[in-house]
């Protein structure tokens, strides 16, 4: 039966809606649910998914509340009405006590006029009115938000750099400034490290392996995704370049993002002529030759740029990362892989940088590695709903996150995927992230495990691999996610790209590749 | 690169505008943050958004300060006590003004129906009710918007050729209006109420009090209401439900010039009796100064700041003041709030009058936060949320008073000048105090309570100017 309840004039954002909706399909007898505000698009959607009645919403508009509850029986409905109302009402309770909450920013800045640092996530759409608010005010920007087009990006960005702010975005959700965590990053030791990435969980993968390594970050600023396009010409990169080299806590800067467009990159390399600061430089994707004569030391991976920083910023000459203190033997682990037939790597990653990592590095030793974020548009997976032999999935790009919470926050859907990936007979090797940190899922380790509890039986051949991006410092615990996951059978490595190269040598021992 | 590297050395302080999540993780920090519960503009509506971006012009925003000055510069004086038929334009003595947009017989509310057919019959058109409905349906009357005859009426808001009426003259612009006394509780006109009565004390006010109060006021000369309104504001009124203070600072102007000039009226006790016997009295003042204010603001071009508010118990309407005369109407929302003992919600009719002028000018709802004595009767939960009206309201105005200040929160000035761009892309209506009629005619109050415009009035009104800007 589907029961649908509208509440006028009540407004949630969708992050905590989506939370919400999840923990009512956890109730006994709800088949789904979901509470969304009441736009054209959720309407349809809820209709598409069978939570909406048509008679329910004429009258509802984009200011409502739509509640959609498909359940066995009246109890189940009740029941999750009234989980639905107790969070409402423990949401509404908090907020008061604990946060000044205003209804425009111009309020807000009124009553806090000391702010200097707007952290903006709402409606791409509405981005830009948004951002130049707090732009005009003075304050620097982190925008979180994605689907901001390229010409409001560019005028943002002309517009801070005119006014000497940072507009850290859009797309951008890692960042760590004063060691404040903001969005989705960790809690890492403060040092010598600055770093500028057009990558979140890249961002959050380098400064966690340079915690771990002993290393520290004096700040961590996000550019956005397409910042290194050419229509965007590099503009925050640049600009944060400048601001890295100007401020006195960093001594060595690193640069994390795809490879930039051609005339991007040679705007870099000029400025960072101009730099008298190592600069470590990790284009994931392009070839690091190209620094060769300039003054910037390319990287091909994470960890590598990870270690070589915190080598330079000890005054030390980076070498083989074989020798870096991080580096986990693995012929002990081989021996516990089982002999299994099944030839193929299927990646399931909460991280996108993190995906597009275990791309690269796979696709070096295998014949073409199927993605929804593939480099080589044949490998383009059609039907992101069944994998095609070996799969890389970026489980937090639109496809996955549209009407659902980011894997990050809830990693519900990507256990659903790895319960699927099993009862795929070619399935050999199932491959994961694991992020910590402020923003992420209290306690990522417990899905996967559940998941992994419920296939282990079925398939023993299959051998999960994970590496935890996370410190000791992080609000989850570290140790506990990773003995979880031992203790589970996965097989932990302490970084992705340790993760990915033990899968390579899981497939040579199986005979799937040559050694 | 000063300011960037200024941001490492200082202390982080973070506005976080969406997911709350990011504030609770920012508190774990201890980082100081604001959360701005944001909301889409225009409520996610696109075409409206863009209509936004248009008004987002310098022109407009010159306007409103222009208009928002002008608000301020005003000098409502009470100078007079007029009849209807010797000041307002084309009276007739067919002619009846009444509250809101003009409105069609058949579409109007009971109460609104019921006072019409009284004020025929007190106009002497027709011996009884059923007689002056006859009138209307041959339509022998002539309907006219009290704002379009220069003047405004609580509630139904009758206005009928012989009526005494309050002359209000805006000393700085040299504009007039006019408004009706006040006739006091019970069952009275305004509420619809049309018994003989009712036109019997409509009757003494014409030939008895009238009279005696234009001597008064040629005795004390004019009265500047906007200090009376300033001083009420410190007595704990709003004046839209709670007009005490004014009352009396209003009453203690005329009662030695009422004195002087009546002793030999043999009425002059029943006259004094009424003139303090009604705490509401001063609320048509209150209202003809909005109306003397706001009309001097009208017609600015470019300029969306709302120059009248009003209801006529079917439909709202708002005037801004760059499209001049034109009401934006929409059907007009129910007031929530008390009722009278023996009274329900289900008894009570919608929105009406054109008393919403006082919030046009700043007081009413919007000075809500000065009134701790009414905001249990219209609705509020505790003076903390008074104050928190009268907070939001600063987020759809223009600026705030300088000479209408609100004591009880530390001295601010309150909200004017209601600009409808701000309306529609916050999505905070105005906040109106209003008192709720019975839905049959003849009955009178019920209850009051808090109401609030229907957003299309604002966005209607917007569009329109956005049409000028194009």
């Amino acid at each position: 039966m589907i029961h649908n309840v509208t509440k006028k004039n009540t407004y949630f954002d969708s992050v905590t809606l989506m939370l919400f909706s999840s923990n009512l399909e956890e109730i006994e007898g709800v088949n789904q649910a979901a509470a969304m505000m009441g736009t054209d698009h959720n309407k349809v959607l809820m209709q598409d998914s069978g939570l909406l009645k048509k008679e329910a919403v004429s009258d509802v508009t984009a200011n409502d509340l739509i509640i959609g509850i498909d359940a066995e029986n009246q109890e189940a409905v009740d029941q999750a009405l009234q989980t639905l109302e107790d969070q409402f009402a423990n949401k509404s309770s908090s907020k008061e006590s604990a946060t000044k909450t205003f209804k425009t920013f111009d309020q807000a800045i009124k009553e806090n006029p000391d702010a200097n640092l707007s952290v903006i996530s709402i409606p791409g759409r509405f981005a830009r009115s948004e951002v130049m608010k707090s732009l005009k005010k003075g304050l620097h920007v982190m925008l979180y938000s994605d689907n901001v087009s390229l010409e409001d990006e560019i005028a943002l960005k002309d517009y801070a750099l005119e006014n000497d702010l940072l507009m850290m975005g859009p797309d951008c959700g890692t960042a760590i400034i004063n060691g404040v965590a903001l969005g989705f990053a960790n809690v890492v030791n403060r040092g010598n490290i600055g770093l500028s990435a057009a990558s979140g969980t890249g961002l959050q993968e380098v400064s966690v392996i340079i915690d771990k390594l002993g290393g520290g970050i004096s700040q961590a600023l996000g550019t956005g995704g397409r910042d290194l396009k050419e229509e965007v010409d590099g503009r925050m990169m640049l600009f944060t370049l400048d601001a890295l080299a100007n401020d006195d806590e960093t001594e060595v800067i690193g640069l994390i993002s795809k490879p930039p467009a051609e005339s991007v990159m040679k705007k870099i390399v000029d400025k960072a002529a101009k730099i008298k600061k190592p600069i470590v430089a990790c284009f994931l994707g392009g070839n690091p030759e190209v620094f060769k004569g300039t003054n910037i030391i390319g990287t091909t991976n994470l960890e590598e740029a990870a270690y070589t920083l915190v080598k330079t910023a000890a005054g030390e000459k980076a070498d083989a990362l074989t020798n870096s203190p991080l580096y986990q033997k693995t012929d002990e682990m081989l021996e516990y892989v089982n002999e299994g037939k099944a030839p193929y790597v299927r990646g399931l990653y909460t991280g996108g940088t993190l995906a597009y990592e275990a791309l690269l590095l796979l696709d070096e030793k295998l014949d073409g590695v199927y993605s929804n974020i593939a480099i080589d548009k044949r490998y383009d997976l059609k039907d992101l709903q069944t994998s095609k032999e070996n799969t890389i999935l970026d489980m937090g790009e639109d496809y996955f996150t549209e009407g659902a919470p980011h894997p990050m926050i809830d990693p519900k859907q990507r256990a659903d995927r790895i319960i699927k990936e099993a009862k795929d007979k070619d399935t050999g090797i199932i491959l994961l992230d694991c992020v910590l940190g402020h923003g992420s899922h209290d306690d990522p380790a417990a899905s996967i495990v559940k998941a992994v509890e419920k296939v282990k039986n079925d398939r023993k051949d299959i051998v999960f691999i994970a590496s935890v991006t996370g410190t000791k410092k992080d609000p989850q615990d570290l140790e506990k996610t990773q003995k979880t996951l031992k203790d589970a059978g996965v097989h932990v490595l302490p970084t992705n790209n340790q993760a990915v190269n033990f899968a390579l040598e899981v497939l040579k021992k199986r005979g799937v590749i040559n050694g | 690169m000063a300011k960037v590297n200024k941001l490492f050395s200082d202390e982080l302080n973070v506005a976080n505008i969406g997911i709350e999540n990011f504030t609770l993780t920012l508190k774990d920090q201890k980082v100081n943050t604001v959360h701005i519960d944001w909301r889409p503009p225009a409520g996610g509506d696109a075409a409206l958004a863009k209509v936004l971006d248009i008004l987002a012009d310098d022109r407009v925003e010159k306007a409103n300060k222009e208009a928002f000055d002008r608000i301020n510069d005003s000098e409502p004086m009470l100078v007079d006590v007029v009849y209807a038929k010797d000041v307002l334009p084309d009276m007739k003595k067919n002619t009846i003004g009444h509250a809101g947009p003009r409105l069609a017989w058949d579409e109007m509310c009971g109460p609104l129906q019921g006072a019409i057919l009284g004020a025929i019959v007190y106009e002497g058109l027709a011996d009884s009710l059923e007689e002056a409905e006859k009138l209307v349906l041959n339509d022998e009357i002539d309907f006219r918007s009290n704002h379009s005859l220069g003047a405004v009426g609580p509630m139904t808001g009758m206005i009928t050729y012989s009526m005494p009426l309050w002359k209000v003259e805006n000393k700085t612009f040299n504009n007039t209006a006019y408004t009706t006394l006040n006739e006091g509780l019970g069952k009275v006109m305004r509420f619809g109420a049309n018994g003989p009565d009712v036109i019997e004390k409509l009757k003494w006010l014409e030939k008895e009090f009238a009279p005696v109060m234009k001597a008064a006021l040629k005795s004390t000369g004019p009265i500047s209401l906007k200090v009376i309104m300033a001083k009420a504001l410190a007595m704990g009124d709003e004046m839209h439900q709670r007009n005490n203070g004014a009352t009396s600072m209003m009453v203690r102007e005329l009662m030695p010039h009422v004195v002087k000039t009546q002793q030999d009226n043999p009425e002059l006790h029943k006259i004094t009796e009424f003139l303090t016997g009604n705490d509401q009295f001063f609320l048509n003042l209150a209202m003809v100064a909005g109306k003397a204010i706001m009309d001097a603001v009208s017609n600015i071009e470019y300029s969306t700041v709302v120059t009248a508010m009003s209801r006529n118990g079917t439909n709202f309407g708002i005037r801004i003041s760059g499209m001049g005369d034109e009401w934006f109407e929409a059907p007009v929302n129910q007031p929530e709030g008390l009722f009278f003992p023996g009274f329900t919600a289900e008894d009570a009719n919608p929105d009406i009058g054109d008393s919403t002028i006082v919030e046009t000018v700043g007081v009413g709802g919007f000075a809500m936060g000065s009134a701790p004595a009414v905001v249990r009767f219209v609705g509020a939960a505790s003076v903390d949320q008074a104050f928190q009206y009268s907070k939001d309201m600063q987020l759809i105005t223009v600026g705030l008073s300088p000479t209408l200040i609100i004591p009880t929160m530390n001295f601010t000035g309150t909200a004017t000048g209601i600009d409808a761009r701000k309306v529609v892309e916050t999505g905070i209506l105005p906040v109106i105090n209003t008192g709720m009629a019975h839905k049959k005619p003849g009955i009178g109050q019920v209850g009051a309570g808090i109401v609030h415009p229907p957003a299309a009035c604002f966005e209607k009104a917007i569009k329109a100017l956005g049409e000028t800007l194009k």
